[in-house]
């Protein structure tokens, strides 16, 4: 996999660069502003891009505008924004920003390697990965269509959405694949998704639970 | 009271004066007997009876003009609750207030007597109903006008008034700033530094255990991980409280969506704000909203909530509204008392409309500029 990380932290980004290198990954470019990412990601060939939210010059959300910008130009480009704190609002943002390929974590989980560089994976495969914050967040509201969702079915939804996959899915919640994979076509149905291929009705079903 | 009132009211109104004239006659007579006869002790009784009573009937006229003029008139008395006969009476003649009122009474009161009757007359005549029409609300706006030059406070006691404001707010806003602070050193003291002790110790005991016992010691380092996971946790939290990042990125408008985002109760944001209040009121309204909308979701068992931003005339208004059951007390709950004490230190108000069966309407002021237009955040999003 060939990345370009956007990180204005310098220790951070050789972390991070340093994780990725590890789990083979290559970064084609590192750069610490949204500006430069941008013409890194004229110049070389990638296949998804890293990067976190604050950044110069104003150090608030660039790194979220750049990777709305980025799909605007390059449409379902993998983007894994990484962030010191999650907000839903954000997350609709970027979900809304095309199908899949999107990804939004905490800070916090790329200590979890295996899973960080999983994530990274499944982004690039253009899936979607949501940090278990802003799920927690969704899962507390009360409301349609979530609501018709039975209790597993909703903590299945939650992990679908985290970027998890049926088998994972099964281990996290101790039953069978065969059983996910019941209960995700129970969801699929509840959530009025057209038939598809099982990778983009999961991005699909994320859509309609976020209700973006 | 913006809306300015029809001849067929300021009629009215003019009536009404007329049928308190002899009142303010009466006891206009007695204020002026009663003060001299103060010394024989004779006239206290009657002081005490005959100045509230004028004072009743100035409050009276206040609101007449007020509702001519179409704006609010202050009366700004000393205040009296609580004192003995002799201290009110002191106080009493040491507020201007009260000269005010008497010189009104002497001076206005005959010419705005003759102001009123000329309304009523123009209107019981018939044949001058043209006349009536069209000079009521001009002769009556004069008559409110010369009320309100004698029955407001003075520029002097307006901003002796102002001064004790601002020592009250002042030392409001210092308490509040006093105890925000304790409370984040004691976040931090008890959360992310607590968490870094043991992470260290925990990491020291790896670093131990390495050589005898690597199973063990790589436990303790998955340990530590998690340490670092809840610190940086609890480091976010304490953030939060200073200054959301969402608020210092989105400004008001982003901010108040994404705690409407985070509900468990539907609210809705209608944003009428076309730029962004300087970033201390932006902050104090923040929290404000904050705390109104987690009193939504713990105590109004409402169905639905909403929020109204809008500026107008150098006023930022925030509108917290839901269908619950109402009941909401600001005085009752800590929160809500450092909300009003944090808006006072921008003369910001808070004003609660909470009936029993709901709906609850809190309504926030703060007086401010706009800065600029916003620039459209992330623009190509849906």
């Amino acid at each position: 996999m060939r990345l370009v990380v956007a990180e204005d932290n310098a220790l951070l980004r050789d972390g991070l660069i340093r994780l990725l290198e590890a789990n083979d990954c290559t970064v084609v470019a590192a750069v610490d502003n949204a500006e430069s990412l941008t013409v890194a990601l004229r110049e070389h060939e990638s296949d998804g891009a890293v990067l976190d939210v604050r950044m110069p010059p104003t150090f608030t959300d660039e790194g979220l505008k750049a990777a709305v910008a980025i799909r605007a130009e390059k449409p379902g480009f993998p983007v894994l924004v990484l962030s010191q704190y999650v907000e839903q609002l954000y997350a609709r943002e970027l979900l809304a920003s095309g199908q899949g390929a999107i990804g939004y974590l905490l800070k916090d989980r790329v200590a979890n390697v295996g899973e960080f560089v999983d994530g990274v994976r499944r982004v690039v495969a253009g899936g979607t990965v949501i940090d278990p914050e802003v799920i927690s967040t969704i899962m507390a509201r009360r409301e349609e269509p979530v609501d018709r969702l039975t209790a597993r079915e909703q903590e299945v939804m939650a992990l679908i959405a985290e970027g998890r996959s049926n088998q994972a899915i099964a281990s996290a919640l101790f039953v069978t694949e065969k059983a996910v994979a019941k209960h995700t076509n129970s969801i699929f149905a509840k959530l009025d998704l057209p038939v598809a291929e099982d990778d983009n009705r999961r991005v699909r079903a994320v859509l309609a639970w976020l209700r973006v | 009271m913006n809306q300015q009132a029809g001849p067929l009211r300021l009629t009215g109104f003019a009536a009404l004066q007329l049928l308190m004239f002899p009142l303010v006659l009466v006891s206009l007579i007695l204020v002026v007997v009663g003060g001299t006869l103060t010394l024989v002790t004779v006239g206290i009784p009657i002081l005490l009876g005959s100045l509230p009573a004028l004072r009743w009937l100035a409050d009276r006229h206040r609101l007449l003009a007020a509702q001519t003029l179409g704006h609010d008139l202050p009366s700004g008395h000393l205040p009296t609750q609580g004192m003995s006969v002799l201290g009110r009476l002191r106080t009493w003649a040491r507020d201007p207030m009260t000269w005010r009122e008497i010189a009104w009474a002497l001076v206005v009161v005959p010419i705005g007597f003759v102001l009123s009757l000329l309304t009523v007359l123009l209107l019981l005549a018939v044949v001058t109903g043209a006349f009536w029409w069209f000079g009521a609300p001009h002769i009556m706006r004069a008559r409110a006008t010369v009320d309100r030059i004698f029955l407001s406070p003075g520029h002097t006691e307006e901003l002796e008034q102002r001064v004790s404001d601002l020592t009250v707010s002042r030392a409001m806003s210092v308490d509040h700033s006093a105890a925000e602070l304790r409370r984040i050193e004691r976040d931090l003291h008890d959360g992310a530094q607590a968490r870094l002790v043991a992470l260290s110790m925990t990491l020291g005991l790896a670093d131990d255990l390495f050589e005898r016992d690597p199973d063990a010691a790589r436990k303790m380092v998955a340990e530590a991980r998690d340490t670092t996971g809840a610190a940086l946790g609890d480091l976010r939290s304490v953030v939060r409280g200073i200054h959301p990042p969402v608020l210092a990125d989105r400004g008001l408008s982003g901010a108040v969506q994404a705690l409407a985002l985070d509900m468990a109760v539907p609210v809705t944001v209608d944003d009428g704000l076309a730029g962004r209040p300087p970033p201390p009121v932006e902050s104090a309204a923040y929290f404000a909203i904050a705390e109104c909308l987690a009193n939504l979701g713990k105590h109004s068992g409402a169905e639905n909530g909403w929020v109204r931003l809008s500026w107008a005339h150098g006023v930022l208004t925030a509108v917290v509204g839901d269908d619950g059951r109402g009941g909401a007390d600001p005085d009752r709950g800590t929160g809500m008392r450092g909300v009003m004490r944090r808006l006072a230190a921008f003369d910001g108000t808070m004003r609660v409309s909470s009936p029993t069966d709901g709906p609850t309407l809190i309504t926030l002021e703060v007086p401010c500029a706009l800065s600029s237009p916003k620039t459209t955040p992330s623009s190509g999003t849906a």
